[in-house]
Formats: structure tokens, C-alpha cells, sequence
């Protein structure tokens, strides 16, 4: 079998690869029977060394819907379908996903494996907390039918488990009801950290958040930014031209990086630029406006291949959490420490989530501040992390794991107790395996 | 105008493009496979995101007493029948064991022709309808490398173009395609030159395009035209020493 080279979204690390792609899932129990060490992977749109390993499955031709109830809003598709694809067949019968992360071209079976979060973990939680049951092909090359009661353990153990516990063929989750496909937003400018995380405690009730920060500000504005909340608009809050077509499905415009761009040309000073813009083009404190969906939770999807303004080289994305007591102080650290080390990340993007399910013991997410920042791979890189790992240790954070491909194992909670059947490259280099 | 279509050899991976390719016209699909299970998905698939009502059918190309009383019934009902399966196999094997030697022959000849026959005949008498026969540039000349698919899709080639002729004068279109390399299932071990080696979903367009068209013999490429121009007309004299 030929070999290719294949890396995830931040294009670091990369890896030869043997990529198995089944047409069928029934080809799945063979494969991973025969292969000593293999690894499912869908878009690899996760940013470090997970999802990358010697033999991959790729789940990207099992896209198949296999059920959905219009009437309950429960839908089961095999596990390579894209969040895209979901959205498309489901939004014109009046359903969104119950949690989306920010792009929707990742699949479904990484949206379990990574147990994705989106801007509404505060009310809605992970993405697991919508899921009822799956399919599982564990290490023998069976494959087994999961839920909260049937295979419990291995439900839970799957849930975030990165992949490790098997291959995920197929997934059954509620959808969540709406009137319309556009969303009722509203961006409050904001002068520092302070501020932000009052208003992000202000904003409980609502059901989408984030911000995003200007991570290069220091003293007084440190931590200056906007806050974008946003609600599933009602049919009453469009206007006569939207009510229409409610439902509408938005309009595709799509920009492209078609190549990668020099290493130099994303450095401090573009950074600065770029952040004094995105504050500035809001001039008044609150901005309500009713947009599409694409635009409020996927902005970044419009600009095909945007991790090439990183240069070949690539970029890694370090998304932590921290408790909520006493986070402000470790965030305010972490942007001491990215202040002096001048490193400028573009859209750093906070968030408070809110409770967790305490049986999702290997999803990252806990109650408390979580913040995500990329940065270019330089040499000066594992430095960096080195000094931000030490901060979340000492604030008892720790770092996602889809992201991650610089920080230390004692900040990433996965199973350990895993078959050595389905290891990646990130497994290896935090010796889990 | 409503329409039923069926696929033969439908999990190739040509057919399982072409699948995504059908319009809202088509009121019923059929696929008909050897694994009819593995299709199941696909089924669940077309009928929530297109609406469209799909049949499966279990059959094997190879059993032909058996594919005659099965598609009789079915053949009828039929606006376009498309014949996608096709069995590559191994030259070398075949050259020494009759068992695939058959199995050659019988996937892409005989069997073939013995189905596609049913829906001539329905086709004719109801004085409508349109077969697409999947047959291979590997037809146009016999070669030392595979001479044994060659001269089954050769045959099958020529009981189209006749079928065709015959056909024609009674309303129903038969159209040959021709592709050339192809990246799928059945040559992913093969190393087959990129320029001239088309993907399936493209040779799915194609073929879609061409039937809606009425063509008569499709390549899947145009290069492929010529280069089975220029390999038809080597004299054999030369051709017997070369090996292509």
C-alpha cells in the first residue's frame, strides 16, 4: 500500500501514512482484525498529533444518513459524515446541531472522539450529552452497540477518548428544534479582562457565547475584546424578506489561501494590525444584528485553507482551561507571559463553560475559563508551552487534547487503561501507550 | 417525467458516484449487487436526502438461469438500466486456471449479455428506454497484459455496438462507455499515470452526461480516444514485439 503524508490542520507534525479509506462498513472489522496498530480518522481538521498514526482508517467515505426523524428531531448517521453535510439535510426540516464546534467540516465520529464543545457548553454542554448511542469496532474487530446502560464503560471511555478505545461507525443524537437558520447577535466591545469575565457571568442566561481578545494589549487593556452572544432567532424577530424562507440554507462564499503563505509574513506587527481592525470596526458598545448561522458559527469556514497563512511550517493552537476560581489570575499570566514572549496570536478565543457530566471523565472541558490561542511553530515553540503548561499546572487546568502537540501528559486527561490497538502519534509522545 | 433507474454492479465505486449524481426526475432507484448489505446505508441515504424510493437486489453477474427469472418481472418497469460490473481479475492466473479464466469471461461477457438481453427485449417491446453498457478501452486491442478482460470487454463492446444498431430503429438507446484508467477499488494496486487516469466521481459525471446526451460510445476522457487510435493502427508486426 502506498504511503502518504498526512498532517492535521495546524500542518504540524506530519506523518507517512498507510490511509485505509473503506467504501463500506463492513470492510472496518477486517481491517482493524488484521492491523497490529491502526488509528480512525475523519477530516483531520483536530490541530496537533492526534488523529495521526503509522496506519490510519479513514472514516470519510461512511457518510452515509442512515435514520432521521423529522417528528423527534433524532438522527443516526454513520460516523464520517460532516457536520456540513448534517446541517444541510437538517436545517431546511427546522433542526441544528445541539453543539458545534467552530468549523463544521469535521465529522461526526471526531465530533465524539474529541467530545467537541461549542458556545453554548454553559447551558447545552458537550457534545456528548446529546449523543444516545453509538457503534463501536473495538479491538477484536467486533462491533459493538454502546449507550449509557449497554457497554456503559466503554461508552464513557470513548466519549473524548481520542479514538483510542476503537473505531466509531455510526452515531444517534438529538437534534435541537428551531424556527429559523438565522441567529439573533449581539457583540458587546469590551475594555479588559475584568470586564469580560463579569459580563461573560452576566450573560448565563444566554445560550451562545465567546469573545475574542486582543492578546498583545497590556496594563489597563489587557485583555480587551468583544463579546459575541447570540440566540436561534424567532420566526417574529425576521423581517419580511427573511420570513420567506425561514429556513434558509446560507449563501456559499468561499474565499481560498491557495497556497502557503512565506513564514515572515505573519509576525507581531500583522498580528497588532489585525487586532486594532477587528476592534475597531465596531464603533458603537453593543452591535445587534440578525446573520446566517455560517456567519456566527463558522466565520473562519468561509476562507478555504486559512491554516496557510501560517506558512508551511504550520502553526499548533493551545487551548486550555482553568477553574473558575481563581482563573482570572492564571489568565491573566498567560497573556503576561505571551506578552512578553512576543508571540501574537490571531482571534484568541475565550470562553466560560459551565457544569460537566461527571461520567464524560476524558472530555476537556470544566467549569471554568478556557482559552485558545495559535501560534507558528519556531523554534522558540515547546519554550512558549513549557511557560504557559506550568501556569495552567499551577491554576490545576489542563489543555485539550485536540489541539495539543506540545504540552505535557500530566495536563491531559485520557483513558490509560486502552488497548494498545489504537494508538496515535500524540499517545506515543505523551507515553500512554 | 417520472423515471426508474437501476445499477448493476452498484458498489463500484463509479455507481455509488453516480448515485449522488440523480436528480429529483428519478422516482425509483434500483442497485443490484453481489453484497447487497453493504448497500444498505446508501439506500437509507438517497430515500431521506433526496426522496427518492431505492430498491436493493441481490445478484451475482455469474449466475445467469437465476438473473433471467430475476429480472423479468423487473425489466419493464425500467427507463435506464446501467451496467457497472466488471471483473479485472488476473492475467497471469487465467492464463494457467480455467476458473478464472471463466470468471472473466462470465462477469464481463456472459453474463453481462444475458441480463442486459432481458431488457432489450422489454425495452423493444415497450419501444423506450435506455441501456449503458460500462465496457473498457481494453477492448479496442488485445495486449499481453490483459488479454483475457480485453477480449470479454471486446465482446461486450461489440454486442452493444449491434444491439445498438438493432435498437435504434425502435426507440431505445444503448451507449457503450470507455473509460480509461480509472483510480478505483479495482486498480488501487495498480501505479497507473495521473494525467491520464480519471477519478470515479468524474467518470460518473461523464457517463450522466453522456446518457442524457444519447451518445453513442463514450470515453471517459478524450485522451483515451487517441490513444487507443494510435494503438489500434501499430502494425501488428510491430506490436507483437513491443509491450504495452
Amino acid at each position: 500500500m502506498k504511503k502518504e503524508l498526512i498532517s492535521n490542520w495546524g500542518n504540524y507534525p506530519q506523518i507517512e501514512a498507510e490511509v485505509f479509506k473503506p467504501d463500506f462498513v463492513q470492510e472496518v472489522n477486517g481491517l482493524v482484525k488484521k492491523e497490529q496498530a491502526i488509528l480512525a480518522r475523519g477530516n483531520g481538521r483536530c490541530y496537533g498529533d492526534v488523529a495521526l498514526s503509522k496506519k490510519i482508517i479513514s472514516t470519510l467515505s461512511l457518510n452515509k444518513v442512515l435514520a432521521f426523524d423529522i417528528e423527534s428531531g433524532i438522527i443516526r448517521c454513520q460516523s464520517g459524515i460532516l457536520l456540513s453535510d448534517i446541517l444541510a439535510i437538517t436545517v431546511p426540516k427546522g433542526f441544528f446541531l445541539p453543539v458545534t464546534p467552530g468549523t463544521k467540516f469535521i465529522t461526526l465520529g471526531g465530533a465524539l472522539a474529541s467530545d467537541v464543545h461549542g458556545k453554548n457548553h454553559h447551558a447545552e454542554g458537550c457534545f456528548s450529552n446529546h449523543v444516545l448511542d453509538f457503534k463501536l469496532v473495538t479491538a477484536d474487530g467486533n462491533t459493538l452497540a454502546c449507550n449509557r446502560t449497554k457497554n456503559a464503560v466503554i461508552f464513557w471511555n470513548t466519549v473524548g477518548g481520542m479514538g483510542r478505545t476503537g473505531v466509531i461507525t455510526e452515531v444517534c443524537f438529538q437534534l435541537k428544534k428551531i424556527e429559523t437558520s438565522y441567529i439573533t447577535s449581539r457583540n458587546i466591545k469590551v475594555k479588559n479582562l475584568d470586564e469580560m469575565l463579569d459580563l461573560f457571568d452576566q450573560s448565563g442566561d444566554t445560550t451562545y457565547s465567546v469573545a475574542w481578545m486582543d492578546c498583545l494589549k497590556k496594563g489597563a487593556h489587557q485583555g480587551r475584546g468583544i463579546l459575541m452572544l447570540g440566540e436561534h432567532a424567532t420566526l417574529a424577530d425576521l423581517d419580511l424578506k427573511k420570513k420567506k424562507n425561514p429556513l434558509a440554507l446560507p449563501k456559499k462564499i468561499k474565499l481560498n489561501v491557495p497556497l502557503f503563505f512565506p513564514g515572515w509574513v505573519l509576525n507581531k506587527f500583522a498580528v497588532k494590525a489585525f487586532n486594532f481592525l477587528f476592534y475597531n470596526k465596531q464603533r458603537k458598545k453593543v452591535n445587534t444584528s440578525i446573520i446566517d448561522y455560517d456567519k456566527f458559527f463558522y466565520p473562519l469556514d468561509a476562507i478555504l485553507n486559512w491554516n496557510r497563512i501560517y506558512g508551511k511550517k504550520g502553526f499548533t493552537q493551545y487551548q486550555f482551561v482553568l477553574p473558575k476560581e481563581g482563573g482570572k489570575e492564571g489568565l491573566k499570566e498567560i497573556l503576561d507571559t505571551i506578552g512578553n514572549a512576543g508571540e501574537g496570536s490571531f482571534l484568541v478565543v475565550l470562553k466560560l463553560f459551565g457544569k460537566t457530566e461527571p461520567l464524560a471523565k476524558w472530555s476537556f472541558p470544566m467549569e471554568g475559563y478556557t482559552l485558545a490561542l495559535d501560534f507558528k511553530i519556531t523554534l522558540d515553540t515547546q519554550d512558549l508551552i513549557n511557560q504557559l503548561d506550568d501556569i495552567v499546572q499551577r491554576y490545576k487546568g489542563r489543555i485539550y487534547l485536540s489541539k495539543d502537540a506540545f504540552s505535557r501528559r500530566s495536563l491531559s486527561n485520557v483513558p490509560t487503561q486502552v488497548t494498545s490497538k489504537f494508538t496515535s502519534l500524540q499517545a506515543e509522545r505523551l507515553g500512554m501507550i | 417525467m417520472a423515471k426508474e433507474i437501476m445499477l448493476i454492479g452498484a458498489t463500484s465505486d463509479v455507481a455509488q458516484a453516480m448515485v449522488h449524481l440523480i436528480d429529483r426526475k428519478t422516482t425509483h432507484l434500483w442497485l443490484v449487487a453481489r453484497n447487497v448489505e453493504r448497500l444498505e446505508p446508501l439506500k437509507t441515504h438517497v430515500e431521506i436526502t433526496k426522496a427518492i424510493s431505492v430498491s436493493l437486489l441481490e445478484s451475482d453477474v455469474c449466475e445467469f438461469e437465476k438473473n433471467i427469472t430475476l429480472f423479468e418481472p423487473i425489466a419493464p418497469k425500467i427507463d435506464e438500466i446501467y451496467f457497472f460490473a466488471g471483473y479485472l481479475g488476473h492475467q497471469e492466473k487465467a492464463q494457467t486456471e480455467s476458473a478464472e479464466t471463466l470468471k472473466i469471461i462470465n462477469t464481463n461477457f456472459t453474463g453481462a449479455v444475458l441480463i442486459l438481453n432481458v431488457f432489450a427485449e422489454a425495452f423493444a417491446k415497450k419501444k423506450s428506454g435506455i441501456i449503458i453498457g460500462i465496457s473498457s478501452v481494453a477492448g479496442d486491442r488485445g495486449r499481453s497484459s490483459n488479454y483475457f478482460y480485453g477480449s470479454a470487454k471486446a465482446g461486450f463492446s461489440a454486442y452493444l455496438d449491434g444491439m445498438r444498431q438493432r435498437l435504434a430503429k425502435v426507440g431505445v438507446h444503448v451507449m457503450t462507455v470507455k473509460p480509461g484508467f480509472m483510480a478505483t477499488r479495482m486498480t488501487r494496486e495498480l501505479d497507473l499515470p495521473k494525467l491520464i487516469t480519471a477519478s470515479s466521481e468524474k467518470a460518473a459525471s461523464v457517463i450522466f452526461k453522456a446518457a442524457k446526451k444519447k451518445k453513442n460510445t463514450v470515453y471517459v476522457t478524450t485522451i483515451w480516444r487517441f490513444i487507443m487510435l494510435v494503438i489500434r493502427n501499430i502494425p501488428e508486426a510491430i506490436f507483437k514485439r513491443i509491450s504495452i
